[in-house]
């Protein structure tokens, strides 16, 4: 977003660059916080992610990981237990499926089962999306499987900005954390306050306003639809792009506010469309909104398929544009 | 015993005349199987005379001092006591749920606790009644937590199989098997990265031995140096498998080499000779010596639950362990031996802990459920 009137000072850095600033920036304020995963070390991730940490503050604190996701996971989890921050960095959220008796059966229920009695301070970091021809098993975007654990939170940022106050917000949870980002933006460019700022978690953001539609969109969706957005701008519909950036705890005030406003909403995700977080939030508008509302509240997600390798079978398979456009003249009919 | 007041106080409560601290008497004559090697690599077959995994081993005879030998004594009795009122308890119907009874198993958890200070880390086990009261757990708000109430442990939201008491370093139980080889080995990185000289004991089974995380967490273990000792309680049977049937080596602490990681193996019936190895470990754990693996060789006399009749072994195999490695036992012979302790000083901490034990069912009868509202809190901090 472009600097308000206010006039804080910003800049413009990439989606990756704001992550490794967030944890840098909380790495030197707390001793508590450390990073571990596999390549985040010397190497700096292979999103690049934790360039320079090793460098500033060496391998007990950027740990270099054997390639055992449930175990590092797992020492993650004991760690949060006892008085540490773990950041714990999965190269791709595809591997979280290796660690979910840790998060789902552990982290998310420990505080519970024992009454209150410990805090599981754990971020865990995760890649999702398609679009890279890395297949199947590369390619997805499971954050619904974590907003679906009581528990959890989900956060799942759209741009720099919200990448980097929302991940400080959820090192300093002390709640396990899911922070899911997508592939393709890493090199996304975003301004971003000089200053330090934090994002707390489970606020909804409207991207761009508007008074004929209301898009609901998470990650990378949010770029898609504020260029669908522009395009049927110039037909004259405004839509309204609003941010969900926490899956858990959802805003779900600030969504539901907007598709009274709009009358019309059309939910998009990345996860796959069965079950997903089309769905539910598809459920919470119309359960709260359903006597504003002059349409069905639809929704566009990924195929229900695998992710397939070649670019002409796995494109068709995510959204575009061109859905979302459709989508809304179809509504507006 | 018609005069005895533990019995009066009994039907007093009308508590069931069922448990009793003995389960039967142990046979002095029989003969403890003859090894001609260690059983270190002995072989770990079946005969009548010695069971499969016996775990033998030459046995200590210079016992701690005396504060040490019986405060072992009574937290092996207590434990024993609060799992036969469990039992007790679970078939009258007073508590909910599911009851894995440690039965049988008490030295493993004594032995090692009792190497232990109060701000080092266990994780325990869905039988994990015992690592919790040998960590320092108290009999109220265990039994209390065992039949739902406001004031057990968790406050009625964990219930049997997972009693944690962080004030103790008890990072609690856990109802995944293997679920807590992260947790410990987490908890050990954190001392070390905290500088503190803390040790993390992670209690498993022979059943967990076959997860894979254990695997995992042993590596990082072992290349990180961290204090953290693995306690295989191998009790011989994962739930109703024989460990034989599904595990690829007759010693589960074979496994540690290939871990990279020191082994050793105990009689698991010997609370001395697990006290004994434990300390060998956490002493060198905190010092700096990186992980060790121990597989305490153990029998659970009762079945993997209350109420599973355990037919998939045999009276035989069962009366051997009762009669030659009830763990109670050996160590008030080695007491009485030594001079440390008479029959009736013996007799007299059963009858205590009893008493407290009797007290606590009481305390928890009486306690009230949690409001139903409660529920919806400690989801989140």
């Amino acid at each position: 977003m472009t600097a308000t009137a206010t006039a804080k000072p910003t800049r413009e850095i990439t989606f990756r660059e704001a992550i490794c600033e967030a944890m840098a920036e909380e790495m030197r304020r707390d001793e508590a916080v450390i990073l571990i995963g596999e390549d985040v070390g010397k190497s700096g991730g292979i999103f690049k992610c934790s360039e320079g940490l090793w460098a500033e503050f060496g391998s007990n604190r950027v740990i270099d990981a054997p390639i055992a996701e449930e175990g590092y996971v797992g020492l993650s989890v004991g760690a949060a237990m006892t008085g540490m921050r773990p950041i714990a960095e999965l190269m791709f959220g595809d591997f979280a499926l290796l660690t979910m008796d840790q998060l789902v059966n552990q982290a998310a229920k420990i505080r519970y089962m024992t009454g209150g009695q410990c805090k599981v301070s754990l971020t865990v970091r995760l890649s999702m999306g398609a679009g890279r021809s890395s297949a199947a098993q590369h390619s997805q975007s499971l954050h619904a499987l974590f907003a679906h654990i009581p528990g959890l939170k989900v956060a799942i940022p759209s741009c720099p900005r919200d990448a980097k106050g929302l991940l400080k917000s959820a090192i300093r949870d002390d709640n396990p954390v899911l922070f899911f980002e997508d592939k393709l933006m890493y090199n996304d460019l975003g301004e971003v306050p000089e200053q330090e700022y934090l994002i707390p978690l489970g606020q909804a953001d409207i991207k761009r306003p508007g008074s004929d539609v209301t898009l609901v969109a998470t990650s990378s969706m949010v770029g898609l639809s504020l260029e669908a957005a522009e395009v049927l701008a110039a037909e004259g519909i405004e839509a309204e792009v609003v941010d969900v950036r926490c899956l858990y705890p959802l805003d779900a005030d600030t969504i539901v506010a907007s598709a009274k406003k709009t009358g019309y909403a059309i939910v998009i995700d990345e996860g796959a469309a069965r079950y997903g977080i089309t769905g539910e939030l598809a459920s919470v508008i119309q359960e709260r909104a359903f006597d504003w509302l002059d349409g069905p509240v639809l929704r566009i997600a990924a195929a229900d398929v695998p992710i397939p390798f070649s670019p002409v079978l796995e494109l068709p398979t995510i959204p575009d544009v061109a859905r979302v456009v459709d989508a809304v003249r179809s509504l507006r009919g | 015993m018609a005069g005895n007041p533990v019995i009066a106080l009994r039907r007093w409560l009308s508590v069931s005349p069922h448990p009793r601290i003995f389960s039967r008497p142990m046979a002095k004559s029989s003969p403890r199987p003859k090894k001609s090697k260690p059983a270190r690599s002995a072989p770990a077959t079946r005969s009548k005379s010695a069971p499969r995994g016996d775990g033998a081993r030459t046995r200590r005879t210079r016992l701690p001092d005396a504060d040490t030998v019986w405060s072992m004594y009574r937290k092996m009795v207590e434990i024993r006591s609060f799992e036969e009122h469990v039992w007790d308890v679970y078939t009258r119907g007073l508590m909910p749920g599911l009851a894995h009874l440690y039965i049988g198993e008490e030295a493993v958890a004594v032995g090692a606790c009792t190497a232990l200070r109060t701000d080092d880390y266990i994780t325990s086990t869905h039988r994990g009644h015992g690592h919790c009261l040998a960590k320092g757990a108290r009999l109220e708000g265990m039994m209390a937590e065992i039949m739902g109430k406001e004031a057990g442990y968790c406050r009625g939201k964990g219930g049997s199989m997972h009693i944690a008491d962080m004030s103790v370093g008890n990072l609690g139980a856990n109802g995944i098997v293997g679920g807590s080889f992260g947790i410990a080995t987490g908890a050990a990185l954190s001392a070390k990265l905290r500088k503190t000289d803390q040790v993390a004991v992670c209690f498993f089974g022979d059943g967990a031995a076959n997860q894979g995380i254990l695997m995992e967490a042993a590596n990082m273990a072992v290349i990180w140096n961290l204090p953290v000792i693995y306690l295989c309680e191998n009790n011989q049977y994962g739930e109703h498998t024989p460990f034989e049937a599904v595990t690829g080596v007759k010693e589960i602490v074979d496994r540690a080499k290939g871990f990279g990681m020191d082994g050793e193996r105990v009689d698991g019936a010997d609370v001395l000779a697990v006290l004994e190895v434990i300390r060998r470990a956490v002493d060198k754990a905190r010092k700096g010596g990186g992980p060790t693996f121990v597989e305490a060789v153990t029998y659970r006399f009762k079945g993997h639950h209350v109420g599973d009749a355990a037919g998939y072994r045999t009276k035989e195999e069962l009366a051997w362990w009762m009669d030659n490695k009830d763990p109670i036992q050996l160590l008030a012979r080695d007491m009485l031996k030594a001079g440390v302790a008479t029959d009736e000083q013996l007799l007299a901490v059963q009858e205590q802990v009893e008493v407290e034990v009797i007290a606590a069912v009481e305390f928890a009868r009486e306690a009230p459920y949690p409001a139903p509202e409660q529920a919806f809190e400690d989801v989140y901090s």
